[in-house]
């Protein structure tokens, strides 16, 4: 972390083995989600959160190869933000859910 | 007009559309009032025109001003626009009163699609073009002199920001002239608002105006929150910040995140009407729900981003006129942002009634109530600060305490409408009226009153009469308890909100005290008006140049009267939270600096009014199917921007010796000024030199 | 500051140019919360999708409608312009010459407009087969999420296309590198709103 920055070749070598790391990753999941709808084996809800788990690892795999966030490294203020507006997303997401759902479950 | 080129040129525009040649087919009392204030607007703006043109003053206008991105400036402009907005939608707001008070069992001079009109344009200009400029421009003026900075983050930003919420402020202007405006109320609702059952321009115009004023709000938010976190001055920590800036910090945030709520309903109103989508249509497959559930998802938050910055500019008032510290600063503080994050989670208490199930409404109604809680602990605190102070019943501090009862009050009904089975009785009544009006008045009206008589000094280098301050004040509460308390009384009698007429005779009396309070505060608004021009009238018996006519605390009244464009010469270190109160203590609030160097200021920029004006070309071209018009502002906008990335030439030098002379007339001045005392500060003898005595 | 440090997430341009460093952080920070205002916007648009996934009325539903293949190229393009304009930046950061750099752009460029034209073609098929938006609820949560995810990378395409002019002009100044910073983020952050997409739309609407 405290690496001397007398080296940018190295530098820049390092960076590009994570960017490769981070497209071979996503190219890895994005297959494996499309596989598992492709060619079904696990029943349908099975095969919905796998989906939906392999979105999120895949996310977090881009927030962190692409866009250098990551928990330890990150300025205080961007991370503060990305997690402020998780929480805000994730509130309003499920409320909105829960909500019409609701609704739609006493219309019936 | 029937012929293919004029739909092609002017859209579903007809003569019609003009609300002169509508009075002058069907001279009915309605159409005149409508023709009335559509004549008002056009000679309001021709007037001005005038005004500017005979006096020569279009290229100090545009230079000083329009193209400025001084975040000074554009504040004023913005407070400026507040006021005007202000004054219509107040003037409607009487007229809906007149009209009630006119039509117990009497059809009263307002028709019904009229009196529609005006709740919907009285309740849209209120919020988006009173309120929300209005603290918007405080913001813009005060925060970046309290945290030490010489500009916002992004200049020119602020200024696109100023100008597209002037164009769809302008937009609402011109819908009183040119067709109708939306009868479907502040909150837009489908599917009254769908093209099914609002086929004309009135819902088209709330989408388009809305939508800017909504995008613009989304970038000062923006523009507030970098400022705050990136430009405070050497030594101001977050936790030394005054409680203004944090009640900044937490406005922008709510706008960050709740303007886009809000543009997405309106967006997607706006397909369902241009492009024959089905969200909120009542057939194949559209659910209004989905619309009262995002408008909401914004119009909570809303609340707060339109009440903190009255609650941070409380904190100062009170502060500075007890000659305190502030009491509980770090409790303000987390109740600030208790209350900013709070405001997310309690939404659904719009629509309790919607028909969602009891457990839902009754986790949402126990969040509501929990809200309560941070806000008295601000009560307690501002309580506890003027405590054994030297309190001064100042203009700002009448406000202040007036904010205080009026607002607990409020709370009070608050906390019973957060009951769902109340909810059940009361909602849509008058009663929902009179609680959110007795949250707003206080909440945000008399904040930036306060806000304005308190850092107008500063802005403009003279104080602000006090007796005419004081007769605006004493007109805006008694008339706000006379135009309000009667609608609880209403409400919990059954009276629906939005009714153009009543049918119950009992109800009269009570109409009528509400009218004759709407009258009270219409000569409030004149107060104003009339103390601002007699201000000016005497302004060199009132000038305060010297900069600090409160004993202020905080880095702004570090300053001359108005302030230097680049704000300070040199950038200032703090080491507390009342950085400038504790250096005059200490003997060195007016230290001169060694030496001045160049201070890089942002050049004017027309991109502002370019984007505000092709933005309300956009939006009015959308309104009337003027394709033509709407694609090439369209066009214009990308172009403006893209233009814009390639100018390199934006910044202007302000060379050291022009500092020095500048910052050496300052200095004299405060050399030459007598220091005031606490009881004088009110009288001419006040120059803006504080007489230190601790 | 040691080059581990990061003043702000996404590439940092590190002690390769420390003046521009400084000048970056709150433009930057500013560009972050434009993001995630957007993301905001995004959440919200899949939420009501997710709302109407039943509100078909008879019309087209998600597995008559999606196809598979093209889902997929898509994807993988999309994924493709990130890593070749990952290497843009990293060429920017260490001085690489423009021929390098306009060379990564114009490989971004490239397949971002390949994107737009495979999904153009998407659409064009649905609404050949009748799956139009006018058609049900559904279909108009569809068609208000998935092409604003389109004009996103039209926009993108668009301002990439500003900088190639842009940097022969003006070489490598402060806001150059700004500007390319910011669409570097912008653009990474349209392939994690497209990683929903494919995973809470396509997929899901797929599953058999």
């Amino acid at each position: 972390m405290t690496a001397p920055q007398a080296d940018p070749r190295r530098e820049k070598r390092r960076e590009i083995r994570t960017y490769a790391i981070g497209y071979a990753l996503a190219l890895a999941l994005t297959g494996g989600a499309f596989a598992a709808v492709h060619w079904p084996r696990f029943p349908a809800r099975t095969t919905l959160g796998l989906v939906f788990g392999l979105a999120l690892v895949q996310m977090i795999v881009h927030l962190r190869c692409f866009l250098h966030v990551s928990l330890r490294r990150s300025s205080r203020d961007d991370l503060l933000l990305i997690l402020f507006s998780t929480l805000i997303i994730i509130l309003m997401v499920a409320g909105t859910i829960v909500i019409i759902a609701n609704l739609h479950g006493r219309m019936m | 007009m029937t012929d293919g080129i004029w739909p092609a040129l002017l859209g579903r525009f007809t003569w019609n559309a003009l609300a002169f040649v509508r009075a002058w087919q069907n001279p009915t009392v309605n159409e005149i009032i409508g023709a009335g204030a559509a004549m008002m607007v056009v000679l309001g703006a021709a007037s001005v025109i005038t005004l500017i043109t005979v006096t020569g003053k279009w290229g100090y206008l545009w230079r000083e001003w329009l193209t400025s991105l001084d975040h000074k400036k554009i504040g004023v402009m913005y407070v400026v626009l507040a006021f005007v907005m202000l004054a219509r939608a107040l003037a409607e707001a009487v007229l809906m009163r007149m009209q009630q008070a006119a039509a117990v069992n009497a059809p009263g001079f307002v028709e019904p699609d009229h009196f529609a009109q005006l709740f919907s344009t009285h309740g849209s200009i209120m919020i988006f073009f009173m309120a929300m400029p209005f603290l918007t421009g405080i913001i813009n003026y005060v925060t970046p002199l309290q945290i030490g900075a010489r500009d916002v983050a992004f200049p020119l930003l602020n200024s696109i920001s100023l100008w597209l919420t002037g164009g769809a402020a302008g937009l609402m202007m011109v819908s009183l002239v040119i067709g109708r405006f939306s009868t479907g109320g502040w909150t837009g609702y489908p599917p009254y608002t769908e093209l099914a059952f609002s086929p004309d321009v009135g819902p088209d115009y709330w989408i388009s105006a809305v939508t800017l004023g909504s995008i613009a709000s989304t970038l000062s938010g923006l523009n507030f929150a970098v400022t705050i976190y990136k430009l405070r001055c050497p030594g101001m920590t977050l936790m030394r910040m005054p409680l203004f800036c944090w009640t900044t910090l937490c406005t922008s945030i709510l706008m960050i995140f709740a303007m886009p709520p809000l543009t997405v309903a309106t967006a997607l109103l706006a397909l369902d009407r241009y492009l024959g989508f089905h969200f909120f249509t009542n057939d194949l497959g559209g659910n209004m729900m989905n619309y009262a559930n995002l408008f909401w998802l914004f119009g909570h938050p809303e609340v707060y981003i339109l009440i903190l910055p009255a609650f941070g500019a409380y904190s100062e008032v009170v502060s500075t006129f007890s000659s305190k510290e502030l009491y509980g600063y770090t409790s303000l503080v987390l109740a600030t942002m208790a209350i900013a994050v709070l405001s997310f989670t309690v939404w659904v208490h719009h629509f309790f009634a919607m028909g969602q199930s009891a457990n839902l409404n009754a986790v949402f109604g126990i969040a509501t109530m929990t809200i309560g809680v941070p806000t008295g602990v601000k009560i307690y605190d501002w309580i506890w600060t003027m405590f054994r102070g030297e309190v001064r019943f100042t203009v700002p501090m009448l406000y202040s305490l007036a904010f205080m009862m009026t607002f607990v009050l409020g709370g009070f009904t608050g906390i019973l409408l957060a009951f769902p089975p109340l909810d059940y009785l009361v909602h849509n009544t008058l009663f929902l009226v009179a609680h959110f009006h007795n949250m707003l008045i206080p909440g945000l009206l008399y904040g930036m009153l306060a806000a304005t008589h308190y850092w107008f000094p500063k802005a403009f280098g003279f104080r602000l009469n006090e007796k005419w301050g004081r007769i605006a004040f004493g007109c805006w509460v008694f008339g706000f308890y006379l135009a309000f308390m009667p609608l609880y009384v209403l409400g919990a009698g059954g009276a629906a909100r939005r009714s153009q007429a009543f049918f119950e005779p009992a109800f009269r009396p009570w109409l009528y005290v509400a009218g004759v309070g709407a009258l009270i505060l219409l000569a409030a608004l004149t107060a104003l008006f009339v103390q601002l021009w007699v201000s000016i009238r005497e302004r060199d018996a009132n000038r305060v140049f010297a900069g600090d006519p409160w004993d202020g605390r905080g880095l702004e009244w570090s300053t001359s009267a108005p302030p230097p464009e680049y704000n300070y010469a040199v950038i200032p270190v703090v080491d507390g939270r009342d950085p400038f109160y504790d250096g005059k203590r200490d003997g060195d609030g007016y230290a001169v600096p060694a030496g001045y160097e160049d201070i890089a200021v942002p050049r004017n920029s027309m991109v502002g009014p370019a984007t505000g004006i092709l933005g309300a070309g956009l939006a009015f071209g959308l309104v009337w199917y003027i394709w033509w018009l709407a694609v090439l502002c369209l066009a214009g906008i990308v172009a403006t921007v893209i233009a814009r990335s390639f100018i390199r030439d934006v910044e202007r030098i302000v060379p050291a010796a022009d500092v020095a002379r500048i910052e050496d007339r300052w200095h004299h001045a405060i050399a030459a000024a007598r220091p005031i005392s606490r009881h004088h500060e009110t009288t001419p003898a006040n120059q803006g030199l504080a007489e230190v005595t601790a | 500051m040691s080059a581990g440090d990061m003043r702000h997430a996404g590439i940092n341009l590190g002690t390769t140019d420390q003046e521009t460093h400084d000048q970056a952080e709150p433009d930057i920070f500013g560009f972050w919360i434009f993001l995630m205002s957007d993301a905001v916007i995004f959440a919200l648009l899949f939420a009501v999708y997710g709302t109407m996934l039943g509100a078909t009325v008879g019309g087209p539903t998600a597995a008559s409608a999606y196809k598979i293949g093209p889902t997929f190229a898509e994807t993988v393009i999309l994924l493709t312009s990130s890593f070749t304009f990952g290497l843009g930046s990293i060429a920017m950061k260490h001085g690489a010459s423009n021929r390098v750099l306009l060379g990564w752009f114009a490989a971004t460029l490239a397949l971002g407009l390949a994107f737009l034209g495979l999904e153009l073609h998407d659409f064009a098929t649905m609404i050949g087969d009748g799956a139009v938006p006018t058609r049900s609820g559904f279909l108009s949560s569809f068609f208000a999420l998935v092409p604003l995810h389109g004009v996103h990378v039209l926009a993108g395409c668009l301002w990439l296309i500003v900088m190639m002019v842009q940097v022969p002009i003006f070489g490598r100044d402060a806001r150059v590198k700004i500007n390319l910073l910011r669409l570097g983020l912008f653009w990474h952050f349209l392939d994690i709103v497209w990683i929903a997409i494919f995973s809470v739309v396509y997929l899901q609407g797929l599953i058999r």
